[in-house]
């Protein structure tokens, strides 16, 4: 089976996120005043082979610990559906 | 002779400038190209400046699973010297050779400029032949160059004495900013706990040559081709 697993790496709270920072600058500038603590991050998306649910998101945390993210400086938080 | 590697990554582009500083100080340096598994007998290893495989998904990130890097971690892990400079500095961090990580400056922009930084460290391989708290101007030319590591591992490096070279608060005379990223500390280089693997965002290699305008960077180049012709001396640490 294939999955569809969605991943948020978001940097990690307390870090300077400098480009949150600008993009809340650029929303004020714009009038948001509404607007705040933005922070910025990346999704990613990828198609895993698995016989289970639970296999494919075992196999997708791997590869947020070995490579999508940076266990230093950021977090992240998956979703698995059934492709 | 002392025999200098520099691994060229794709996207490398300081690598010419590592090996002719090299060269200049009398080393015979050569490419290691990332696919070569041997390092061809390396006394010394220098992981350059650039953009390696893009900077995609964070810099250093896909260049620590290159094909070069087991014979890298080997050479270091016998206490072979290993520097990384810049791109070569979040390749190591992201290869956790070196703690922390190196995140978007602070101010956003890419800094490109000449910064003021004391050396802190000098029983290292490649920081031997400055003296203690020596003031260097060295070029620094990156986008992703803010120390970040957890409060205990900045304790430990500080404790430690891993600070290798540190950013230096303006003074009067300088007409340079400190700090040109955001640093944790003023951290602008750091070295593992035996002091063999060294990582920094300044470049040496840029200001070795009195043609370029700077020389304060030559001390990487003379320390090491000191240490080699002293292999007495080994590799010492704190």
């Amino acid at each position: 089976m294939t999955f569809r697993v969605h991943l948020r790496v978001m940097p990690r709270d307390g870090l300077l996120d400098p480009q949150g920072q600008a993009v809340e600058h650029a929303l004020t500038a714009l009038g948001f005043e509404e607007a705040g603590a933005v922070r910025v991050g990346r999704a990613i998306e990828l198609a895993v082979a698995a016989s289970s649910r639970g296999e494919a998101e075992a196999k997708a945390r791997q590869m947020c610990d070995k490579l999508l993210a940076n266990p230093v400086t950021e977090d992240y938080l998956l979703e698995v559906e059934e492709d | 002779m002392t025999r200098v590697a520099v691994v060229r990554f794709p996207g490398s582009n300081c690598d010419f400038d590592t090996l002719r500083a090299a060269e200049r100080y009398g080393a015979e340096a050569y490419f290691v190209w990332h696919r070569d598994v041997d390092l061809r007998g390396a006394d010394v290893v220098i992981l350059p400046g650039g953009f390696s495989y893009g900077d995609y998904l964070r810099s250093g990130a896909i260049a620590r699973f290159s094909p070069v890097m087991q014979a890298v971690k080997q050479h270091a892990a016998g206490g072979g010297p290993l520097l990384g400079i810049c791109n070569g500095f979040q390749i190591l961090c992201e290869a956790h050779l070196l703690p922390g990580a190196l995140m978007r400056n602070a101010g956003l922009t890419f800094v490109s400029k000449p910064v003021d930084v004391t050396v802190e460290r000098t029983d290292t391989v490649f920081t031997a032949d400055y003296e203690t708290d020596s003031r260097l101007r060295l070029p620094v030319a990156h986008g992703e160059g803010r120390f970040v590591a957890a409060p205990d591992t900045l304790r430990m490096l500080e404790s430690e004495g891993r600070v290798v070279l540190r950013y230096v608060a303006a003074t009067e005379r300088s007409p340079f900013q400190p700090n040109p990223n955001g640093s944790a500390n003023h951290i602008a280089g750091i070295c593992n706990a035996e002091g063999n693997i060294v990582g920094i965002m300044p470049h040496p290699e840029r200001a070795a040559d009195r043609l370029l305008g700077l020389t304060g960077g030559s001390g990487f180049f003379t320390s090491l081709m000191a240490w080699h012709q002293a292999p007495k001396m080994g590799v010492q640490s704190r």
